[in-house]
């Protein structure tokens, strides 16, 4: 991923670097496990996986503070695991099940949690655009603070609300940070066939939005470019973009058998890019960790995840009542 | 330990495949992510990668099967040093992982004999009246609920500077300032949008669209955010808000700004849809509205804004959603209408009252959810039904109506329902045909005359 107008990378303790190594790889070992259990009949339906832009939320909510919002599409289960919602009712979501974090009644593409600030989980592509900035309105209504990070990707960023609400964001100086996630592909549509600029934060400009573009196969860089969106932000100074250029390993969801790029583009940039592999190499270089560490947390992760895994198979469906309830408040 | 592989589902509708191509054989060492074969689904075909790390100990399924079932075993992993030789020939296929059982489905509701209804005053029977526009009934409806609650605020197209574009909004920014009363530009899908994420957000916006036309460059938004959100996430995330404006023809506007918008909203679950009448409904129901938990549509009309009714002066007039009103009592005939389709409605009431036969006129005020018992408690008293409403026939709300009549008080018909709408055309401009195109008061008289056999 070439990269330009990256943030300097800031120093980093072994502390956080591990915690980034850990929370990448509980989505990515996630994902793996949720793969199989769509291979396995237990979830149906669309299901999106995350792998590969693991940096990106990972290094965003490292940039968060508490009380801070996020929204994103339908490519969800990563943003929940980064922000601290239960692997296990994620997991029971996607198998549809009571102990699902929408007692199964969401799916894949529509979890909520009030207590971690997630709102969703939409599977509109772009609507989740102005709801961000509606959260951000809240905020500044309320004056309490807060910083709201709104997701989409390349392929909504066609989308008219997306400028709608980029419009309304300048005028009323709303605190959202705009986190294009450029994962190349709007499904099967590479971007330099769906989108006229090559680079899609400069739209911004026609609002007076800053913004800019990011490594987001490098964890630290897009901490680094979060902190910097935040602090405008909360300075009250109105929404900022952050065009983060990642890739997608898997196809667009289960079914995609991804023909419209080459085995050799994908295994590039496994090979050369991974951000997992990144900060594995840069904990192992630096001497912050030994390969038996990270065996450790490997080891930590899977037994997670096979948890989670677990309770989604054995938490039952929802009743029959269900069906009924949840319509009106 | 060894790892049964077994064969995926590769589609939401995929049941078995056709195991193209093994690229890897036994004895290859896989790690997570590697691709291991190549499978065709219904659709095309697919990659298969590796979750587990390990060995292919063992192909239990040749490359070039057809017709090989979903959970299938179609290899074996083992550890290092794990003899794959002492394995299992091919398993039986493994029992498909959750079979859904075929939940049974609530009986319906038996067909009530006599619905209770809530026939209680919506104002004590001593409070002092006094006349008001629909207009004023709406702005102080909005202003006391603002009054009331910080979290309430009004945002749409002329709302504050302008003072609303038909006037409702009239002095609202004087009081409340521009932090609560916001003028948003032209941009309909956007600002709602906005607006049902600052629902989310925990404020109580209500939402002003110029007209309920343009509304619908945001009904995503009103269907997929709005109304489906509190299901989708079991119950955890609401959205209080209320989406009003005025709805159905003005007068002379044509195709493009004249549409009925009731029956589209009246069908979806999570949604509550008012259409009020009187002023007083106006009023109390817009309290109610704003209150309410939920999203709601209300529909106002242009034509009634400036019309006056008896308005109760009453310190807090909230009445309650899903509550018909019973206007004027009759026994040959039940007219039930709502919104501006009751001018229709009561007009003909007084003329057939005229020529002797009495007709008992329900206002529905809000259509979802419908206050059907009141219908049918009094279908079981006068054996005759005409609905009256501005909007198309195909997919009306009195076709609606009618369907549940059918079920719940056949025996009770002396004569066939009869829905009186608009006609199945665009709204047209010439004033001539406009007129045609509309649903009169002499349609509702014939209608009843038809169904009372006169």
């Amino acid at each position: 991923m070439a990269a330009r107008k990256t943030t300097k990378k800031p120093n980093v303790s072994a502390e956080e670097l591990k915690t980034y190594y850990r929370e990448m790889l509980l989505i990515r070992r996630f994902e793996e496990k949720a793969g199989q259990l769509y291979g396995m009949g237990l979830i149906g339906g669309f299901c999106h996986l995350y792998i590969g832009q693991e940096a990106v939320v990972v290094g965003l909510e490292a940039a968060a503070q508490e009380g801070d919002k996020r929204i994103t599409s339908y490519r969800d289960h990563g943003h929940m695991l980064a922000c601290g919602m239960d692997p296990g009712g994620v997991m029971a979501e996607l198998t549809g099940r009571e102990g699902g974090l929408s007692k199964g009644k969401g799916g894949s593409m529509h979890m909520f949690s009030k207590e971690k600030h997630f709102y969703g989980g939409h599977g509109i592509v772009g609507a989740q655009v102005p709801l961000g900035a509606g959260l951000a309105f809240a905020d500044k209504y309320k004056e309490n603070g807060g910083v709201t990070f709104t997701y989409f990707g390349d392929g909504a960023a066609n989308q008219g609300q997306v400028y709608e609400t980029f419009n309304m964001a300048a005028l009323w100086d709303l605190p959202v940070v705009f986190v294009i996630e450029n994962n190349q592909y709007a499904m099967g549509t590479a971007q330099a066939r769906s989108t006229s600029s090559p680079d899609i934060y400069v739209r911004g400009e026609a609002f007076g939005i800053p913004g800019e573009i990011v490594n987001g196969m490098d964890v630290l860089a897009v901490k680094a470019a979060g902190e910097k969106a935040v602090a405008h932000c909360r300075a009250g100074k109105g929404p900022y973009i952050l065009e983060v250029k990642t890739y997608r390993y898997r196809g667009h969801s289960m079914s995609d058998p991804a023909k419209y790029r080459t085995r050799e583009e994908v295994q590039k940039v496994r090979e050369q890019s991974d951000p997992i592999e990144h900060v594995r190499e840069l904990l192992l270089s630096g001497k912050h960790a030994t390969e038996d560490d990270l065996k450790a947390i490997d080891k930590e992760i899977k037994e997670i995840v096979n948890q989670a895994a677990e309770f989604s198979k054995e938490s039952p469906e929802p009743s029959v009542e269900e069906l009924w309830t949840d319509i009106y408040a | 330990m060894a790892t049964e592989i077994l064969m995926p589902a590769l589609s939401p509708t995929m049941e078995e495949g056709t195991l193209a191509k093994w690229l890897v054989k036994e004895g290859d060492t896989v790690s997570s992510g590697d691709i291991m074969a190549e499978i065709e689904t219904d659709k095309a075909t697919m990659e298969f990668e590796a979750v587990d790390e390990g060995i292919v100990g063992k192909i239990l399924i040749a490359e070039g099967t057809e017709g090989v079932k979903v959970n299938t075993p179609i290899a074996v992993l083992v550890e290092d040093g794990e003899d794959a030789s002492a394995l299992p020939a091919a398993a039986p296929a493994a029992e498909a992982a959750a079979e859904a059982s075929p939940a049974a489905a609530p009986a319906p509701a038996a067909a009530p004999a006599a619905p209770v209804v809530d026939l209680s005053p919506d104002w004590p029977a001593d409070a002092e009246m006094k006349s008001e526009t629909v207009r004023e009934a709406l702005r102080d409806a909005m202003a006391e609920e603002m009054r009331s609650d910080e979290d309430v605020y009004l945002m749409g197209e002329e709302v504050a500077e302008y003072q609303g574009a038909y006037k409702i909004s009239q002095g609202l920014l004087d009081e409340f300032g521009s932090k609560r009363v916001i003028d948003t530009p032209i941009t309909e899908h956007g600002f709602a949008g906005i607006a049902v994420g600052s629902a989310f957000g925990g404020l109580k916006p209500i939402v002003e669209f110029m007209t309920f036309n343009f509304a619908m460059q945001a009904i995503d938004q009103i269907i997929n955010s709005a109304a489906k959100t509190l299901y989708m996430s079991g119950g955890q995330m609401g959205c209080p808000i209320v989406f009003r404006g005025p709805n159905g023809a003005a007068a002379r506007v044509a195709a493009q700004h004249s549409q009925d918008y009731a029956a589209w909203y009246m069908q979806v679950p999570g949604l509550k849809v008012v259409m009020p009448y009187s002023a007083a409904d106006a009023k109390g129901l817009l309290k109610s509205a704003i209150r309410d938990p939920n999203p709601v549509v209300f529909l106002e009309n242009e034509i009634l804004y400036g019309r006056s009714f008896e308005v109760p002066q009453v310190d807090d007039l909230a009445i309650p959603l899903g509550k018909a009103r019973i206007w004027r009592e009759g026994s040959d005939v039940t007219i039930v209408s709502f919104g501006i389709g009751m001018q229709y409605a009561l007009e003909a009431a007084d003329k057939l009252a005229e020529e002797g036969i009495s007709a008992e006129v329900i206002d529905l005020r809000t259509i979802r959810p419908m206050d059907t018992g009141a219908i049918i408690n009094s279908v079981m008293k006068t054996n005759r039904l005409v609905t009256v409403e501005e909007g198309w026939p195909q997919g009306s709300v009195g076709s609606y109506i009618s369907s549940v009549v059918m079920q719940e008080a056949f025996d009770y018909l002396d004569a066939p329902v009869i829905n009186c709408t608009g006609k199945d055309v665009p709204m047209p401009y010439a004033a001539n045909l406009e007129k045609l195109a509309l649903i009169t008061t002499d349609e509702v008289i014939a209608a009843v005359k038809q169904v009372t056999y006169r």
